[in-house]
């Protein structure tokens, strides 16, 4: 076993390890987070110039594009901790992959929420069949179907094997799932306006974005690490650490 | 005794499926009248003008098509699950792959051709012409297998489960859009005068790699449903 315990990601990848780590990590993506956010909310909202076709109500993808980013990006960590946890059956990759989901999902939401928001003014509404806002849709679609089929089994190792299993079906199908959306997009395209920005941005609207990305990658660590032990707390609570761990608290 | 070969086991299971599906014909009717009536329903709800039905016809048989394969997708494990013949079927010495794609042949077989073959008539229904019918034919016989195919996986993880019927539409029906758009775009470009065989291309794509990925992926999910 000294062999196994020297290397560094084994060690942690047993609960009892990992739960003392996530403790330690928190507090530190927590305040990156916060920090990156105020000044990266700062930029885009003081610093950053008025668009001269959209006005101010480009601001939002200070929001909407981070979300988005990490949206889609949670969903791939979240299915490769999924298929380590199926194929190498390391429950703590299991639990990273549940943790991580209600994040991801909650992204999803707020992109779609924010393109609305931003489509009303720039658009003239808040819903266009584009292909990103139905494959944004559709993502969050296989997120909450993740979601339901783990809470809808009782055993929570069949839940996670489970809900891992279709994690990794569903980023086998993303790809597909985008293309043919887009593919459907450009043969039903009418005379409605594109999507894309305008190429150039200010530095400080690149800046500020490039800030709230980071800010959202802080935020999205902390929250998930906090999930994660949780999760270890729920799902180890028979085993004689968390026990003690517990008693010794009160 | 000696074992069965993986011919024989795969044949007498498709055999022992279909016998059962027509032991139990009410089943399958359902799923196809299930079909007509959803098909039925549009012109009711939208409005008698031929024009628009037309227009909407191959989206409309499309998305009826997809919510009959759903619908069907809770027998084709769910009733060997609840007699003890789906542990004995993972105790075989053969591929469980295999044999969960014979079991998904089969299912398509007595769900999915009965789509294909009456479709022609809610074709006419909904005023397409002949080379449309055609087209929308091709297209559900290349389709719906695939709806099969990812249904099963879907339907492998949530046998037994409380409330799983709901549950399989919230999994499965994401993955099925890729099939509805080019399944309904291949009519609808034919009706266009374009070209379909970009479609067909991409649905018989569809096809090959849900073949050799989806049952996989569904015996994987069996035994996690079984563990």
């Amino acid at each position: 076993m000294a062999f196994q315990n020297s290397i560094i990601w084994l060690y942690f990848s047993s609960p009892k390890n990992f739960y003392p780590l996530a403790g330690k990590l928190i507090p530190v993506f927590a305040v990156l987070a916060v920090v990156l956010t105020v000044i990266g909310l700062y930029i885009g909202f003081f610093v950053a110039p008025t668009d001269y076709q959209q006005g101010d109500s480009y601001r939002i993808i200070f929001i909407h594009v981070p979300a988005a980013w990490m949206s889609m990006f949670i969903y791939i960590v979240m299915a490769m901790y999924a298929f380590v946890g199926l194929v190498w059956n390391i429950k703590m990759s299991e639990m990273m992959a549940s943790a991580m989901a209600p994040t991801g999902a909650m992204f999803a939401f707020i992109a779609l929420w924010t393109g609305a928001l931003w489509g009303k003014p720039t658009w003239g509404a808040y819903w266009v069949w584009d292909a990103r806002l139905t494959s944004e849709l559709i993502l969050l679609f296989l997120y909450i179907g993740f979601m339901s089929l783990e809470s809808a089994i009782d055993d929570p190792r069949r839940a996670a094997r489970a809900s891992a299993l279709i994690a990794v079906v569903g980023v086998v199908n993303v790809p597909i799932i985008y293309f043919s959306v887009k593919w459907w997009n450009t043969l039903h395209q009418g005379a409605s306006v594109s999507p894309t920005m305008a190429p150039k941005m200010a530095a400080a609207m690149l800046n500020s974005m490039m800030i709230m990305v980071f800010a959202f990658w802080m935020y999205s660590i902390a929250v998930v690490l906090m999930r994660a032990r949780n999760i270890i707390l729920e799902r180890e609570k028979q085993t004689t650490w968390v026990q003690e761990l517990v008693t010794n608290k009160k | 005794m000696t074992e069965p070969s993986l011919i024989t086991a795969c044949r007498s299971m498709l055999a022992r499926d279909l016998v059962l599906a027509m032991r139990r014909r009410a089943d399958v009717l359902t799923t196809l009248i299930f079909f007509l009536i959803v098909v039925s329903l549009f012109p009711l709800g939208v409005g008698p003008e031929i024009d628009i039905l037309r227009e909407i016809a191959p989206g409309v048989i499309w998305v009826a098509a997809l919510l009959a394969s759903m619908l069907s997708l809770g027998r084709l494990f769910s009733d060997d699950y609840q007699d003890g013949t789906l542990e004995q079927i993972l105790l075989l010495p053969h591929p469980l792959a295999i044999i969960v794609l014979n079991k998904v042949v089969a299912h398509w077989l007595v769900s999915g051709l009965p789509l294909v073959i009456f479709s022609p008539l809610l074709g006419m229904q909904l005023g397409l012409n002949a080379e449309s019918i055609g087209i929308l034919m091709v297209t559900l016989i290349l389709g719906t297998p695939v709806l099969s195919l990812l249904g099963s996986v879907g339907a492998a993880l949530t046998v037994g489960l409380r409330g799983g019927g709901v549950l399989v539409s919230l999994l499965v029906l994401p993955l099925y859009i890729p099939v509805l758009i080019f399944g309904a775009g291949a009519v609808e470009s034919a009706a266009a005068g374009l070209g379909v065989e970009a479609h067909m291309s991409l649905l018989g794509a569809f096809l090959a790699m849900s073949m050799v990925m989806a049952p996989w992926a569904t015996a994987a999910a069996l035994r996690i449903s079984l563990d």
